[in-house]
């Protein structure tokens, strides 16, 4: 007798995980908030070292970017493979992702030390100490999801992620997608819009 | 202030049996028993706040006993009697909702709106031609600079009656609160950050305060003084500050001092020049400025009596006095204390 | 997939497991409740000491009790005890032993991450209270390097700079620990909520306790995120020397507070919303009649979370924030103000027209009430900036909040315990000394706290150890230490009724003939919690004729009933966190630092892997 947890009445028909992981990412939307506005508000005041202009290599972190969006569709076909049952494609998606999440956050070693050397460290300003708080936070989520993904992968050798537990794909996907929103979140408001700073209160 | 207070009690006499402190807030009306009371103000600031804050209070009032009465009389009206009625299944009414909303309300639009014409009225800036006093906080002691005047002081603010006065407060260290209650409310002092208090002091007196953010061990021993002098007395005091108060060479007790003071000890960091400013002597900018230490009715921000005894304890073991205290054990011979005591009474 | 532990009975009701094993490993929502309401009742004695301790020392001008720096220990551990440590967990008490049974479920939605909250609140709680025991393992000459910065932590005095020392490392960690508990408690009961209410329990048929609850959980996953990036922050300045409150590198001392704020106002109503919800159960049970205004109350609750987020700076009015954002801040706490004072007007509707029973958990719920419209008519005060000028960081500010959290949460949770307590043990607590209980605390808190009105306008200002006799306020200060023992003596009543009241006549399903579904099932529940699940047709199910089928409730159940067993790995993976923190505070010394805080990542990897795949059914 299977007692899955889908078969359980649920006030909403939805599975219970979904729902909690929903809440999760509305929870992390605060977390990543706090650290985009905090960036924000430092913007233009470090007394020393570096500025946004003078290191920001956008052209390299569109390519990172574009990694990072490619890997996202990645994600979509791992979905919809383990949903129609193809475990070579399971498999292949699931690795392409994980391995494009990787790549990203080569991206993000080498830029991070490239600014070391360059004179940015993480206590060198405030631009520095915002800059890597945020993007190494949201780096840690890629490398926490590259484990998740590599997790779901060993467990498709093993013949264990069926149609049935389409779902443990589904919601890490939503994780995927929403830490490569993130992303795009970040690209665009510490690499694209470099704006004047706010008047100093 | 205080007449007003008391004509609207003697107008209400069943409302003062409600509030229990009347008799003692009536009692304190003389004065001195509470010097940092926030009900007795001495500035046109002071008073505005303290108005609204009265016109809240009555509205506060007024509410307290409806709605404890209410509650009181429904407790005993339907409590469980034997033979009593029935509870009446009621599930509400939206007529009784709307009032009991649109009310409160009502009386939240009454308290807000003089709340925001006092806000604007008491934002910090004053007229062009104000007294500018620059106030910075330290761990635990404050410091006050007078720019156009050229006179920088510790712990005591001289400011002259019936003449607007801008603060200019900020902190060389953690964030502190400046508050001299008769005078206004309380502004915070933070590093990098200066904020500013307008008011105009009324009458003649000495107004006692203290720090109102807690800044570390001895937060509750940072005090303050502001002493309002009528103009004459003020621009006397002012002069006596921006000149170098001689050394009467005929008291070999004053030059004992003034050695002992200028010594160098070991650790130098123990050597009082080196913290100290004494204006001719010394430029140390750590503790407060002594130039005219003698000048001042208590020392260690208010803590102890500027006389013999008090000097004498605070120069014994400042950190047994202030806790954390900056100011270390120095060790010095009761001989030196004694000439140090003089040498400071004399630097007036 | 097989189960663990549990044998599945052919056709008798499964009983709960016994012994020390089986609590350690429990993913009982009932079991983790009374962990949860033990642990937070240990904690509220130790806040309640710490209080006394420091009652004492201001009973006279000048005193010499504690030090300056025992002081600033004692109001800082004081405050955060109380708030993270013994008010938050007592609602999680309920949350956890009640909320399932009111909503007609088994247990929550994640079972062994329930337990995984408790396991880090417990660890949680010892590990910041350790740190009055260990000086000497950081250097320092006291035995005692508990953190000193004030419940609220103000940069920069938190600083490296001004607060060297461990103090404040165990502080930022131990928030940081804790917090991961109550988010992982807000995903869970949001989804039980939302997802495993019985057929017919429509969200407008929810208890009122639940639906407070409700938007608690919502206000805790939103808010905690913002200190948790406010902690970080901290902890990076203190442990990298980043500069995020370092002021001569251009940081802002006011972004600490702007982000504290933030999740601390929210916090506030997290702390205050439970007892609403507990007085709203209890007023109407012991009145005989529905609560007036089922709908107003649930959307007052509601507005009351959603406007919570826009008055945050009106704890900052002393920093000069210039009279627009000063306007704008008043405004909307002086709004918020309107939905709380409906609440209050529905509750005295509920008790009119009643036929009322003054038992302890009637008498304390009058109380709340009554001494919430005190604590709420002093923060309306404050809401308005020039008054609250002279008001802020005084004791004005100290009677404030204790009326709200001790007239307010506190006497709700007494409500709750005396209201709830046959359900969870099987026995009513008694009733004669429920009552000395309730009105020496009911005179105690007054005593303590209604002075603090007068010394607070009088000058007094917070947070100082010792204060000088021409202030004029050493009667004040004595009549509050006076209290304070007297609200001592009253927790003491409480204690010794829980001792004797565990003998005494067995209370049945429901003692007080109360309305919702927690009362339909025994007292205490079975494990499975009911015999079969009912439909709900009325949101007072056990009031209604036909409120909820089948009724009664057959005596067994007529299907076995899968009862998932436990599991060691919530403790596991919550160790391995602390361990993480204990690395943490070793940051001083690199490589002693960093490895125990990768064998901490090391252990609560592994722990969430095995949890991930252990064979585990709800």
């Amino acid at each position: 007798m299977s007692h899955a947890a889908v078969a359980h009445h649920t006030s909403t028909g939805l599975d219970s995980r979904k729902i909690a992981f929903w809440t999760f990412i509305g929870s992390e939307c605060l977390l990543f908030g706090s650290l985009i506005a905090t960036y924000l508000v430092y913007q233009g005041r470090s007394v020393s070292g570096p500025t946004t202009h003078e290191i920001l290599n956008i052209p390299l972190t569109s390519i990172s970017t574009f990694d990072l969006l490619m890997s996202s569709l990645a994600m979509v076909l791992a979905l919809a493979a383990v949903q129609r049952g193809d475990r070579t494609w399971t498999r292949v998606w699931l690795a392409t992702t994980a391995l494009l999440g990787a790549v990203f956050l080569g991206f993000q070693a080498y830029e991070f030390q490239h600014f070391v050397h360059e004179g940015l460290g993480f206590t060198t300003s405030l631009f520095g100490s915002t800059f890597f708080t945020l993007t190494g936070f949201h780096g840690a989520h890629v490398f926490v999801g590259v484990l998740w993904l590599l997790t779901l992968l060993v467990r498709s050798f093993q013949g264990k992620l069926g149609p049935a537990k389409a779902l443990n794909v589904e919601i890490a996907g939503l994780y995927w997608h929403f830490v490569d929103v993130v992303w795009i979140v970040i690209f665009t408001v510490v690499y694209l819009i470099q704006t004047t700073p706010l008047p100093a209160a | 202030m205080a007449r007003a207070f008391s004509r609207r009690f003697r107008a209400s006499p069943w409302l003062a049996g409600l509030v229990l402190a009347t008799p003692l807030v009536l009692a304190a009306c003389s004065g001195d028993p509470y010097p940092q009371s926030t009900l007795h103000p001495a500035s046109g600031v002071g008073e505005a706040i303290d108005a609204l804050y009265r016109n809240i209070f009555w509205w506060a009032v007024a509410v307290f006993v409806v709605v404890q009465t209410a509650l009181v009389y429904t407790l005993i009206r339907f409590r469980a009697r034997p033979g009593g009625p029935e509870a009446r299944q009621i599930h509400g009414n939206t007529l009784v909702e709307i009032t009991w909303t649109l009310a409160p309300a009502a009386i939240i639009i009454a308290i807000a709106v003089p709340t925001i014409r006092t806000i604007f009225d008491v934002k910090g800036d004053g007229p062009p031609d104000a007294l500018q006093v620059e106030v910075i906080g330290h761990q635990w002691w404050w410091e006050y600079r007078y720019p156009a005047l050229g006179i920088a002081t510790a712990n005591e603010l001289h400011l002259p009656q019936g003449r607007p006065v801008v603060l200019a407060i900020t902190s060389a260290d953690v964030i502190h609160s400046f508050w001299a209650p008769k005078l206004h409310g309380k502004r915070d002092a933070m590093p990098g950050r200066v904020t500013h208090l307008a008011f105009t002091p009324d009458s003649v007196d000495t107004y006692l305060g203290q720090c109102a953010e807690f800044c570390g061990a001895s937060h509750a021993n940072m005090r303050l003084r502001v002493v309002v002098q009528a103009p004459a007395d003020f621009e006397a005091w002012a002069a006596r500050q921006a000149e170098v108060a001689a050394v009467d060479s005929t008291q070999a007790l004053v030059l004992a001092g003034e050695a002992a003071f200028k010594k160098i000890r070991d650790p130098g960091a123990h050597s009082c020049i080196v913290c100290h400013t004494m204006a001719g002597v010394s430029g140390g900018v750590a503790g407060p400025n002594l130039s005219h230490v003698g000048s001042r009715s208590t020392i260690a921000s208010g803590l102890l009596p500027n006389d013999s005894a008090g000097l004498a304890r605070w120069l014994r073991d400042p950190l047994g006095e202030k806790p954390g205290s900056l100011m270390p054990r120095i060790d010095l011979t009761d001989d030196e204390i004694a000439a140090l005591v003089a040498y400071l009474g004399s630097r007036k | 997939m097989a189960t663990t532990a549990m044998p599945h009975p052919e056709t008798a009701a499964p009983a709960a497991p016994t012994g020390l094993w089986s609590w350690v490993t429990t993913t009982d929502h009932k079991r983790i409740g009374i962990l949860y309401g033990v642990t937070a009742f240990f904690f509220f004695l130790v806040g309640g000491l710490e209080a006394l301790v420091i009652r004492l020392q201001l009973g006279a001008p000048g005193n010499t009790l504690v030090s300056a720096e025992a002081y600033n220990q004692l109001f800082t551990m004081h405050g955060t005890t109380m708030v993270f440590l013994a008010l938050m967990p007592l609602s999680a008490a309920f949350f956890n032993f009640i909320i399932p049974l009111q909503i007609g479920a088994r247990d929550v939605a994640f079972p062994r991450l329930n337990a995984f909250s408790y396991w880090v609140f417990l660890l949680g709680g010892l590990f910041m209270n350790a740190s009055f025991f260990v000086g000497p393992l950081f250097g320092a000459d006291t035995l005692s390097v508990a953190p000193n910065g004030g419940w609220f932590g103000y940069a920069n005095l938190t600083s490296s700079q001004y607060s060297p020392g461990p103090n404040i490392d165990f502080w930022v960690i131990g928030l940081q620990i804790l917090g991961i508990a109550s988010l992982a408690a807000g995903f869970n009961f949001i989804t039980t909520i939302i997802n495993l209410r019985a057929p017919g329990m429509s969200l407008m048929r929810m208890p009122v306790f639940t639906w407070m609850s409700f938007v608690t959980q919502f206000l805790i996953v939103t808010a905690f995120p913002v200190i948790t990036i406010g902690v970080v922050f901290l902890m990076f300045d203190r442990f990298f020397g980043t500069t995020f409150y370092n002021v001569a590198a251009g940081g802002d001392v006011l972004l600490w507070q702007h982000l504290f704020w933030l999740f601390g106002h929210p916090e506030v109503y997290i702390l205050i919303l439970p007892a609403m919800g507990i007085v709203s159960e209890v007023l109407p049970t012991f009145s005989r009649k529905p609560l007036f205004g089922y709908a107003v109350v649930v959307y007052s609750g509601v507005l009351i979370g959603v406007v919570g987020w826009g008055v945050w700076a009106h704890h900052m009015f002393s920093v000069g924030l210039g009279p627009i954002a000063d306007s704008v801040f008043s405004a909307s706490t002086m709004l918020i103000a309107v939905p709380t004072g409906v609440k209050i007007f529905n509750w005295i509707g509920t008790l009119w027209g009643g036929r009322l029973e003054f038992r302890p958990p009637m008498l304390f719920a009058v109380g709340f009430v009554s001494l919430f419209i005190i604590g709420g008519i002093s923060g309306v005060m404050h809401a308005s900036p020039p008054a609250d000028l002279q008001q802020t960081d005084t004791y004005f500010v100290v009677a404030h909040f204790h009326y709200v959290l001790f007239g307010g949460t506190v006497s709700g949770l007494f409500a709750g315990m005396y209201y709830w307590w046959p359900k969870v043990f099987g026995r009513t607590l008694r009733d004669g000394l429920g009552k000395l209980h309730f009105w020496l605390m009911f005179v105690g808190m007054n005593l303590t706290f209604f002075p603090m009105h007068f010394s607070g306008l009088l000058g007094m200002p917070r947070r100082i150890y010792t204060y000088g006799p021409e202030l004029g306020v050493a009667t004040y200060n004595l009549v509050s230490t006076i209290g304070a023992l007297l609200t001592g003596v009253a927790m003491l009543v409480f204690l010794w009724n829980v001792l004797v009241s565990r003998r005494g006549a067995a209370a049945g399903p429901n003692p007080w003939n109360a309305a919702t579904l927690e009362w339909a099932t025994s007292s205490p529940p079975p494990v499975y919690n009911f015999s079969v699940i009912p439909t709900v047709k009325d949101g007072l199910p056990l009031w209604r004729e036909g409120g909820m089928e089948p009724s009664p409730l057959p005596a067994v159940p007529p299907a076995p009933i899968h009862v998932p067993g436990g599991s060691i790995w919530p403790l596991c993976t919550a160790v391995g966190i602390v361990v993480i923190g204990v690395g943490g505070l070793m940051h001083q010394s690199l490589w002693p630092s960093l490895g125990t805080a990768l064998a901490g990542a090391a252990l609560t990897v592994v722990s969430i892997y095995q949890w991930a795949f252990e064979p585990f059914e709800v």
